[in-house]
């Protein structure tokens, strides 16, 4: 397979100002006490940072702390309520995209949003297409400038090649590409290594350096204190919306860190309650599909929380669609408390007593315009029912049992879930769920995203089904999560498992090195 | 990956000429001069029609109201030859073009302004406007003694023995072709139709796109409309009336994706050329002309099945390539 | 579910419908005889009986663009039949068979395909009709038996047309399927989110295919009220139905998007455009004519509930600022 990131060349590609040490540039972008809310919610509180060119400010935070949000308004996508951007020192209001693009404002995002139909040469270039004689679309200068433009971050990518067949690594370039034509002189990577494999990430930094050698001002999101302490010079931490501290790199610890990010220390968020494991209840063995995961096997006990981990994509989730019947797969077996079972659809996956809480809350989790009720009810509608008829006294004690023991905060059960916090609409989410009684249930990124109260209640919960002797999978991206409260680590990377690890055997070295060795 | 799946125009291309090659062999009298003729100008109606509609679908839209704007603009012109007998053809090809182009505003303005669904939008407007006609007309038809002569001379006229229909159909072919390859606004129309969402943030003007394309759409079906009427120099309230689903027909077999983002001009083309050879095609094989609308329908399911098979994916290739196809050599 | 049931959207359809009657009357001395208005029912019962499976569709964010087509199928299916010398059982029997198979396969393709409901039921709209045509051709079917006439033209106890009997009856059961039991929850599950539905282990296709079918069923049961009204059956017959039938559904206020709607609102709004059409009738006011009165009702319909949405939206978000 041809490598597809290059090696960058080491001589500067970019030009720096001769005249001019790079610090002493005047801030590019200041943000002052930036404020955004969303109905009631407060997403951003008072928020200030300072971007300097030649400078890679870390902007850090947990999970649903308020980075995208800061980069939504950044970049035009949402007003703030309040606060004031200034680039420049001249303060901007953007009313869209293009207004922050114009001031040379450019986020490369998390899962870049292309199109997928065009050439890369025209993703590169949308809305901006080179022009010849009477305004037509110069084709040949648009691909010749694109490949220029890959070229010098150092990647062959085809700008003849249609977008859909790029991967997400390839993706992220043609995207930085797409910033760099614009001259963007501030670039906002939005946690870019997520979904990247090792040497993918160490040509990133490389392309970071070069950028920021060249004098653009970057904004670099992350979660990940190695990556911050290797290519970043100043930080700004948000807790729940709000500043939680800001400063040098070089002058500050990652427990430091960290204490800002969380306001506690680990061992707290991830209390591990000890519960009674006993013996195999799932066994899957050698499920497969034809390009999504391969041979795939594990087995969960009672009482047990098996973890699974690897990158964005490495195929986790896919593996449980399959074991919920929400996909074919093209081999394996599975069997409960040693019954080989045939699972074909999520109905008979319920009846089997598996429970399945998707990654994706708001589009496979809740419906969120119906109520509380109706969502708790929904997947046994038949089994609470009289006959055909909806019985609503049958609802009403249903998710009174469950609802109190997640402890979902609402005003009333019939309160539309659209209306609740992401934390409580996890909530709903888990007690659906636990109210068809499982004796597995697998959770898919269960805290991606919510406030870390929630975070915290979900992990009790998750404490207490082991305790009433439920198995837990659980799917992580998170390592302190997944090391924090599992009991068995799956490793799995490019579809395949790669690594076991029992408790015992936990260290974030192991896990992180086994998830990205099958990429090269 | 491009050398395993065969380029659709290419495939399209032989498909028609071995369907050509069948109705000869079987029956000869296909390839006389004026079944030809005829052949090029249904093509040449169809294929106009089609350039409009490919631009809608390609925005995820779809425009069933061609076909009313058609007779409607056909009637219009009809009435207005007979009383004001004097304007030249040329005056009729523009004002044609402008009419349809308004009343594709209307679809536009319906779709990109209030946000109806572009089917509903223009089934709406495609009975709306079918409702028109009659009360323009009375119920009456127009035919040929009542038009002026200019207004059927044109249209029923040929350039070194072909249809003009047929030329004008290359000329707007080589106008969209320009337009959605060459300008900016044509690649927007592409970006647009591709991801929404994606092209808003990159400052594509959703509205102005939406009016263009059914301004397009409605254009050409003005256009048609002043041609067909003086083709066959008859004007009535039901001309048409179906025809919508030929053109969608067309749009499918000629590869054109109706969840958007993808469509070629040159394969809109061919899908209207086999179209126009299948339905001119029945009665040389003996098959009832009342099937023809049966056949359309079939088309058009076959088409969408095919290309609904190329372009649904097996799942998200997480699995590493290169190992698959080692796995292939042992 | 059941503040939702009386919404504002109903009340206004009523009014609406009061002015109608109020109007009619004005216009025209012969509309508010009670024969006159007990025969108007004859102008809308067929129609709206596909409207209620077809709100169920929408709700659950399909569409069939091919029902006048189905109608059609099993109308000249009938006629066909009939010239056999087929019983009246054997031949409502056969358009209800018919109707159903069209409307299942209309649901299989959608889910083989996984394309939109859109796309395959204007095909099968032409496929449909296509083959409709080319075995009336260009004559018609009238040798239907004596006693077919029976669900078209005739009153039960001298008043009420066996037709509208129907419809009322069919009401009753699609209201409470809706609204009051487990499928019509899951219906609107899968309205406002077919993942989430099928990620909470309802059985999405097979509920489509279920509604598909259905939606080919009372097509069935309108062709034979129609061929047994008409005692004719033609090529041209139930054209324009589509958009006649899934106007009144939209009227009726359910969300073209899906999840939303109720089979009041449905009944209301086929009253307000079977008594419209009726007056104009009465004025005469001829079919195509009136067929520029139903569209642009349509696009008024959808307009003002893009509007409301808009407004709720604003105020709403108004609301939570302050």
């Amino acid at each position: 397979m041809r490598s597809q990131l290059r090696r960058a060349r080491t001589t500067p590609l970019f030009r720096q100002n001769p005249w001019q040490p790079v610090s002493d540039f005047p801030p590019l972008l200041e943000v002052s006490h930036l404020s955004k809310h969303f109905g009631g919610v407060h997403a951003l509180t008072s928020v200030s940072l300072r971007a300097v060119a030649g400078r890679v400010l870390a902007l850090v935070g947990e999970n649903g702390a308020g980075k995208s949000t800061i980069v939504k308004c950044l970049t035009g996508i949402h007003a703030p309520s309040s606060g004031s951007i200034r680039v420049d020192g001249v303060p901007h209001v953007f009313s869209g995209p293009q207004d922050a693009a114009l001031v040379g404002i450019s986020a490369i995002q998390q899962e870049p949003s292309m199109f997928d139909d065009l050439t890369v040469a025209e993703n590169i270039f949308v809305g901006a297409q080179p022009q010849g004689r009477f305004g037509m679309v110069d084709w040949r200068a648009m691909t010749s400038a694109a490949s220029g433009i890959l070229d010098r971050i150092g990647s062959d990518i085809d700008p003849y090649a249609t977008m859909k067949s790029l991967s997400v690594a390839e993706r992220h370039i043609v995207s930085l590409a797409q910033a760099l034509s614009a001259d963007a002189r501030l670039i906002i990577f939005d946690e870019p290594t997520a979904a990247l494999s090792q040497s993918e990430i160490q040509h990133l930094y490389t392309i970071i350096e070069q950028l920021r050698d060249a004098g653009k001002a970057i904004v670099y999101i992350s979660h990940k204190f190695d990556e911050i302490f290797r290519i970043c010079d100043d930080y700004v931490v948000l807790r729940d919306g709000m500043p939680a501290g800001e400063g040098r790199i070089a002058e500050v610890g990652k427990d430091d860190l960290i204490a800002m990010m969380v306001g506690r220390t680990l061992t707290e968020i991830y209390p591990k309650t000890a519960a009674e494991i006993g013996d195999v209840v799932l066994k899957v063995s050698g499920y497969s599909h034809p390009t999504e995961f391969d041979d795939v096997s594990f087995h969960v006990r009672k009482g047990e929380i098996l973890g699974f981990y690897g990158l964005i994509g490495a195929g986790r989730t896919e593996v449980m669609e399959a074991i919920f019947g929400l996909k074919g797969r093209s081999g394996g077996r599975l069997s409960l408390d040693g019954k080989p079972i045939d699972i074909a659809s999520p109905a008979a996956a319920m009846k089997a007593g598996l429970a399945y809480v998707p990654e994706d809350r708001q589009h496979h989790g809740a419906i969120l315009p119906f109520s509380i009720l109706a969502n708790i009810s929904l997947p046994q509608l038949d089994r609470i029912g009289h006959g055909i008829f909806l019985n609503a006294r049958a609802e009403t004690a249903l998710v009174e049992a469950f609802a109190e023991r997640v402890h979902i905060r609402a005003s009333s059960w019939h309160q539309p879930v659209a209306e609740l916090s992401g934390g409580n609409q996890q909530k709903v989410v888990i007690g659906k769920w636990l109210a068809t009684r499982p004796r597995v249930i697998i959770l898919d990124e269960p805290t991606k995203g919510i406030d870390v109260g929630s975070k915290a209640a979900v992990h009790e919960t998750i404490g207490q089904l082991v305790h009433d002797g439920l198995s837990v999978i659980l799917v992580s991206s998170e390592l302190e999560e997944a090391l924090g409260i599992c009991d068995r680590l799956m490793v799995m990377s490019e579809g395949r498992v790669v690594a076991e690890l029992e408790r015992a055997a936990f260290s974030s070295e192991a896990v992180l090195a086994a998830a990205s060795r099958g990429n090269t | 990956m491009k050398a395993m799946t065969p380029n659709r125009e290419a495939v399209l291309s032989l498909i028609i000429v071995a369907i050509v090659v069948i109705v000869i062999v079987r029956a000869p009298e296909f390839l006389i001069a004026s079944n030809i003729s005829n052949i090029l100008s249904g093509w040449g109606f169809l294929a106009i029609l089609v350039m409009g509609q490919l631009c809608v679908l390609v925005t995820r839209g779809i425009d069933l109201s061609q076909a009313s704007v058609l007779a409607f603009t056909g009637m219009f012109l009809a009435l207005l030859s007979q009383s004001m007998p004097g304007l030249p053809a040329a005056a009729f090809l523009v004002l044609a073009t402008l009419m349809g182009l308004c009343l594709g505003l209307v679809n536009g303005a319906l779709v990109s302004i209030v946000g109806i669904p572009p089917i509903i939008a223009t089934l709406g407007t495609m009975t709306i406007i079918r409702g028109l006609i009659f009360v323009l007309s009375d119920g009456a038809w127009i035919s040929s003694h009542e038009m002026s002569d200019a207004f059927k001379a044109f249209p029923a006229g040929a350039f070194i023995g072909v249809p003009q229909v047929f030329w004008v159909a290359l000329v707007v072919i080589a106008v969209f072709w320009v337009l959605l390859n060459y300008r900016r606004i044509g690649r927007d129309i592409y970006a647009f139709g591709s991801n929404p969402h994606a092209a808003r943030n990159a400052g594509v003007p959703r509205i102005r796109i939406e009016l263009l394309v059914y301004a397009l759409s409605g254009a050409a079906a003005g256009l048609c409309g002043y041609l067909w009427a003086g083709r066959f120099a008859i004007a009535y309230t039901q001309a048409a009336e179906g025809r919508e689903f030929a053109i969608i027909a067309a749009c499918v077999i000629g590869g054109i994706s109706i969840t958007g983002g993808r469509g070629s001009v040159l394969g809109a083309a061919l899908g209207a050329l086999f179209i126009a050879i299948v339905e001119s095609a029945l009665p040389y094989l003996r098959i009832s002309p009342f099937l023809q609308t049966a056949v359309i329908g079939a088309v058009i399911l076959f088409a969408v099945a095919a290309n609904a098979r190329s372009e649904r994916r097996p799942g998200r290739q997480i699995l590493p390539r290169h190992k698959q196809t080692t796995g292939e050599v042992k | 579910m059941k503040i939702r049931a009386l919404g504002l959207w109903e009340v206004a359809l009523f009014f609406l419908l009061a002015g109608v009657i109020v109007l009619n009357a004005w216009l025209s001395p012969y509309f508010l005889d009670v024969y006159n208005l007990i025969d108007s029912t004859f102008s809308f019962s067929e129609k709206a009986l596909i409207a209620l499976p077809m709100a169920l569709l929408i709700i659950a964010r399909e569409i069939d663009v091919s029902v006048a087509s189905i109608v059609a199928l099993c109308a000249v299916l009938m006629g066909v039949a009939a010239d056999a010398g087929a019983s009246v059982p054997v031949l409502a029997l056969l358009s209800l068979c018919v109707g159903t198979a069209a409307g299942a396969f209309n649901g299989l393709i959608v889910n083989a395909l996984g394309v939109h409901s859109i796309v395959v039921t204007i095909g099968t709209l032409s496929l449909y009709r296509g083959i409709a045509v080319s075995i009336v051709r260009d004559g018609s079917y009238t040798g239907f038996p004596g006693g077919f006439s029976w669900f078209g033209q005739h009153y039960l106890w001298g008043y009420v047309p066996v037709e509208f009997l129907i419809y009322v009856i069919a009401t009753l059961i699609f209201g409470v399927l809706l609204h009051t039991t487990n499928h019509g929850r899951r219906i609107y599950a899968i309205g406002t989110n077919p993942d989430a539905a099928r990620y909470s282990g309802v059985p999405v296709t097979r509920y489509r295919v279920a509604l598909f079918a259905l939606t080919g069923f009372m097509c069935g049961l309108a062709a034979v009220l129609l061929a047994s009204r008409l005692s004719s059956v033609r090529l041209d017959i139930a054209t324009g139905w589509e958009l006649q039938v899934i106007t009144m559904v939209v009227l009726g206020g359910v969300a073209i998007a899906g999840g939303a709607g109720t089979i009041l609102g449905v009944t209301l709004a086929v009253f307000l455009i079977g008594l419209l059409t009726f007056g104009l009738s009465l004025v005469n006011v001829p079919g195509i004519v009136m067929n520029i009165y139903i569209g642009c009702m349509l696009i008024a319909a959808i307009t003002l509930q893009r509007g409301a949405t808009f407004v709720r939206l604003h105020l709403l978000s108004s609301n939570k600022e302050t």
